[in-house]
């Protein structure tokens, strides 16, 4: 890309173009091929480190130090890290806690969220640009920062290691953003379709049932932006509710990785457990997720 | 709309409901090495007695223990035992009332008064906790890397330095299997291995509780420059080594010596494939005394919020008969009773260890009593900067002179001994 | 947002009498994230004015604890070295996220084959959690069993390995690149949101015009992409001073070697929660919190007055 920049001979003095017939069709197909070759070498950097993990957990220890980068064959093969995983860790548990905590949270916020962003988007009211605004400070300051006194908070509700605790938590955290995004959506809305609603006699509510379909497209942009980090959280899991009980499948891992540092199988095992299903749920929904971000639900 | 409520309802309460049919009790340790013999030697005993109550045990990694404690007690997310750290760490949860006070608990009159020094208040007047062992600081060697290049076991500081050079020389293995990157082990398995001998163990201890030694005071200075001399002979990029990467680098035969303590004995028993050898701290002189580090270091306490504090105490109770000592202590080699009965232990290396204390003179770790008390402010206090100008010292960061003074000045704001 | 806003503010039917639905449908939201977001962080500025006596009562202190944090010869040191490092972190990510975030998705904008598994797996890393990816990152570049010194070998830059983590003066670095790895997604995907937004016909018409497609990008594409670089960097900022996770992940709460890793989420932790030997202290953790508000509410405060309204002059 460099190179064809310099070979155009514009003026940069004085910030006119000229028309020159210098691209030809072999530089533009070097140059295909030069985005391709950047494009491949990030990919792969983040492919790598994932495949590196991955392929290792099917090995005995001994090859995993020896031959990193070489698949699994049947020499090599081992399922020993799987079996640690399986007999000592919890992550079954895990697993179920963090898909309670995380549906139920989405489901929450989407309800709420979707609520209020109807509410703000679709009236004139007085007030409406002070809870704009009042619910958009949540998407600046980190809940984090209130962990002291949301930890007492919780302790004096009895909620303290319960996933209620931390699900209360996540629809506060999630609010902010998806109300912010879901405006955007909402207020794209064509208001005759409101309209004609209200003319048929239907109820503010019966009207927003009838809008909420409509914002489908919205959805991959929360789930990247407000799913993804509660399934990932390490910080209140580990804070609000680190028993066992209800430990989410991020604080598994982790306490897991500390107790088990030392036996590689069943580190990089676990680690290929925890990651599995995250992935495939990121692979199943990428398109949709990505064209949903891309298509101005973060448009300021 | 309703249904959809309904169902919201319904995921709550599904959520906040559990099943409870037997008392569980949680164990909260820093000991994750353990976890094994726990759950399956040290649990079921205790099971056997009580079935209606099931034992948890459930470890934080060392380094991240009592943070992690902490948070969780603050939060009232603790588990139902503590295991307790000796000294000021647990006496600050006593006196925040985070510790139940087990002075009346029946069976503690089995541990002595020493025993019980590192768990009890000020005027020791209230046991806060159960003691469970202590363990002994020293040094690990391959005794098959030890035949093959022909070296004996160093007695003498200068022996320790030639065998280091010899392994060296030779190639194959490191010398040192340790690093500094958690930090804690150069302090702990470092500093406070190899200190006694310059500061001449409880001497130089509690003249630093007295405030007529300080550490920039020559035997201090003298320890942090032979740790800076052990340098050369760790492992490549050590200052990003791990703790766990140490332990795996010794037990999988690829370095000679492991500065250590008896806690490591369960473990490389279980996973080296070569003779272990242990030896004391060396000395200057052959023929002087040496002092070893014999650290009253682990405990079990009730957590006073606890909701099943007459089963957490049952436990506790076992915990203080023979049955329990002598199962602990052989279950987990290297960690000694603390309590008056005798047992016999199996394992040739821990009695080994043991046996150090009729030759050797036994001290504890300094930091520990009294002296990281701190400003209660979160600056740093003296075992955090001993951790980091210990690691900082060994890197080649700072020199020793700087450590000495460092550490001096932190404490010189808060502490003002009685003279 | 700004468009309807300010809609709202010129409409002359603004002032409308409170309707009863309005209220069910904000209640649920307001009420929750209240209660649960805002209540938790006013309380915490509150107990930075506090402090607690040995005998654990609860004493007004005024900013007392403001002054010891920024003053006292101890505790300074770790404040003051904790908001540099989290300003190198911060820049780390300014120079090297941003633009290659910039340049993937200039990339990407361009037609050519597979470009949506492109942009599928550079989003990849995003979706794993920190403690995942931090504890991969720390396996390769393990100085004893790791892979990254056979890979420089590989490509004959084998002495220039070095145990990085574990080293002061490239600790943090590293460890901001790793953050970097990360999330690279979110400002390429921002980035080119924004490049796909621009009308054709400009970028036509440029072309026709006669100017390259290098001139075409920073005559006209970057321009109009600037509100994204303001809300890219806004993010950023936000991000790198909440950051915790991948330093506690990677290097424990004491951030070593010598802090050289500590920023003010490793901070906020000490001194809230302690650490070895030490309890914490939850009135100097939350006037660290408080501290660490100040600041991101200063970048959120200079970002809508300095940029968002010079930036919008530009706007078409």
């Amino acid at each position: 890309m460099k190179k064809a920049g310099k070979e155009n001979r514009s003026d940069p003095g004085t910030g006119k173009c000229r028309l020159y017939f210098t691209r030809d069709y072999f530089r533009k197909k070097s140059r295909g091929l030069g985005k391709h070759l950047l494009l491949i070498f990030f990919s792969v950097l983040a492919l790598f480190p994932i495949a590196l993990i991955f392929m290792n957990s099917f090995k005995q220890k001994k090859f995993i130090f020896a031959h990193p980068f070489a698949l699994p064959n049947a020499k090599t093969f081992s399922l020993v890290g799987y079996h640690t995983v399986i007999e000592r860790s919890n992550l079954f548990v895990n697993f179920e806690n963090s898909i309670i905590v995380t549906t139920v949270s989405l489901f929450f916020i989407l309800l709420f969220g979707s609520m209020a962003a109807y509410a703000l988007s679709g009236y004139r009211f007085k007030g409406n640009s002070f809870f704009t605004f009042y619910l958009a400070i949540g998407i600046m300051i980190p809940i984090r920062l209130g962990t002291a006194s949301l930890l007492k908070l919780m302790s004096s509700l009895g909620l303290v290691n319960t996933l209620t605790g931390l699900i209360l938590i996540y629809i506060a955290q999630g609010l902010p953003l998806t109300i912010f995004i879901l405006s955007n959506f909402m207020a794209q809305i064509p208001g005759e379709l409101k309209d004609a609603g209200r003319i048929d006699g239907a109820s503010e509510y019966r009207i927003y049932w009838l809008v909420l379909p409509l914002v489908r497209p919205a959805l991959g942009a929360i789930g990247i932006f407000t799913m993804v980090p509660i399934w990932n959280d390490l910080w209140f899991p580990l804070i609000i509710a680190p028993s066992a009980k209800t430990a989410t499948i991020t604080l598994g891992v982790q306490q897991f990785l500390g107790q088990f540092v030392s036996d590689w199988n069943a580190v990089l095992s676990a680690l290929v457990m925890a990651v599995v299903p995250i992935l495939l749920l990121y692979l199943f929904f990428s398109r949709q997720m990505i064209k949903s971000v891309t298509s101005g639900a973060l448009k300021a | 709309m309703k249904n959809l409520l309904s169902l919201a309802l319904f995921l709550l309460i599904a959520v906040s409901t559990f099943g409870q049919d037997k008392v569980t009790l949680t164990v909260e340790s820093w000991r994750n090495d353990d976890l094994a013999i726990w759950a399956d030697q040290i649990i079921p005993a205790f099971e056997k007695k009580y079935p209606n109550i099931h034992v948890v045990f459930s470890p934080t990694p060392p380094a991240e223990y009592n943070g992690v404690l902490n948070s969780k007690l603050e939060g009232g997310t603790a588990g139902d035992l503590i295991t307790a750290r000796p000294f000021d760490a647990s006496l600050a949860l006593y006196q925040r009332g985070y510790l139940a006070d087990l002075t009346t608990l029946p069976g503690m009159n089995n541990f002595s008064a020493v025993a019980k020094s590192a768990w009890v208040t000020d005027d020791g007047k209230h046991v806060f906790a159960v003691p469970m062992a202590s363990v002994i600081h020293g040094f690990f060697y391959n005794k098959d890397i030890f035949k093959k290049l022909n070296l004996e076991v160093p007695q003498t500081k200068a022996e320790f330095m030639q065998v280091l050079e010899a392994v060296k020389k030779d190639g194959r293995y490191v010398p040192i299997a340790m690093g500094t990157a958690d930090m804690w082990e150069t302090a702990t398995m470092g500093f406070q291995n190899i200190g006694p001998n310059n500061w001449k163990g409880e001497e130089g201890r509690q003249a630093l509780l007295k405030g007529t030694a300080k550490f920039t005071d020559e035997p201090y200075i003298k320890t942090w420059e032979e740790l800076a001399s052990w340098a050369p002979y760790l492992p490549r990029g050590y200052q990003a080594v791990k703790y766990s990467d140490a332990q795996q680098l010794f037990t999988l035969g690829k370095a000679a010596i492991y500065p250590a303590g008896s806690w490591e004995i369960w473990l490389f028993e279980k996973d080296a494939a070569f003779d272990l050898g242990i030896f004391p701290p060396p000395v200057d002189r052959k023929g002087d005394t040496v002092y070893i580090s014999d650290h009253t270091d682990i405990a079990l306490g009730m957590n006073a919020a606890t909701r099943h504090p007459d089963e957490a105490k049952k436990f506790l109770e076992w915990m203080t008969t023979s049955e329990f000592a002598s199962l602990y202590s052989n279950a987990v080699a290297g960690f000694f009773t603390l309590s008056n009965h005798r047992i016999t232990l199996k394992d040739p290396l821990a009695n080994e260890f043991l046996s150090w204390r009729k030759t050797c003179k036994s001290t504890i770790r300094n930091s520990y009593q009294i002296l990281s008390r701190g400003d209660q402010f979160g600056a740093p206090n003296l075992e955090n900067d001993l951790w980091q100008v210990s690691a900082a010292v060994m890197n080649g960061t700072m020199t020793p002179e700087e450590a000495g003074k460092l550490v001096q000045d932190h404490l010189d704001k808060w502490y003002k001994p009685a003279k | 947002m700004c468009n309807r806003r300010d809609f709202l503010v010129f409409n002359p039917r603004t002032t409308r009498k409170f309707p009863f639905f309005l209220v069910v449908f904000l209640a649920p939201a307001v009420i929750c994230y209240t209660l649960f977001m805002i209540y938790p962080l006013i309380e915490s500025l509150r107990m930075s004015f506090f402090s607690t006596t040995p005998e654990n009562k609860t004493v007004f202190a005024g900013i007392a604890n403001y002054v010891k944090l920024l003053t006292d010869s101890d505790l300074a040191p770790r404040f003051w070295g904790a908001l540099r490092n989290n300003f190198v972190f911060f820049i780390i990510h300014m120079l090297v996220q941003n633009p290659i975030g910039l340049l993937l998705a200039s990339l990407l904008v361009s037609k050519g084959k597979g470009r949506s598994i492109y942009r599928t797996l550079l989003y990849m890393p995003n979706v794993l959690s920190v403690v995942i990816i931090g504890f991969i990152w720390q396996l390769i570049l393990n100085p004893l069993w790791g892979v990254s010194e056979s890979i420089l070998r590989f490509v004959g830059l084998g002495k220039f390995f070095q145990p990085w983590l574990g080293l002061p003066e490239y600790a943090l670095p590293t460890i901001a690149l790793i953050s970097v790895w990360q999330f690279i997604g979110i400002p390429m995907l921002l980035f080119y949101t924004a490049l796909i937004g621009i009308p054709k016909e400009f970028i036509e018409a440029s072309l026709v015009d006669g100017c390259t497609e290098r001139q075409v990008f920073w005559r006209i594409k970057f321009p109009l992409m600037l509100p994204t670089v303001g809300i890219v960097s806004i993010l950023t900022f936000v991000g790198n001073f909440n950051a915790f996770d991948l330093i506690y992940t990677m290097k424990g709460a004491s951030a070593g070697p010598a802090y050289s890793t500590d920023i003010m989420g490793t901070l906020f932790y000490r001194t809230f929660f302690g650490q070895q030997l030490q309890l914490g202290n939850p009135n100097m953790g939350a006037t660290v919190a408080s501290m660490m508000f100040l600041i991101i509410l200063f970048g959120v405060l200079l970002y809508t007055f300095a940029f968002q309204r010079r930036v919008k002059n530009y706007q078409l």
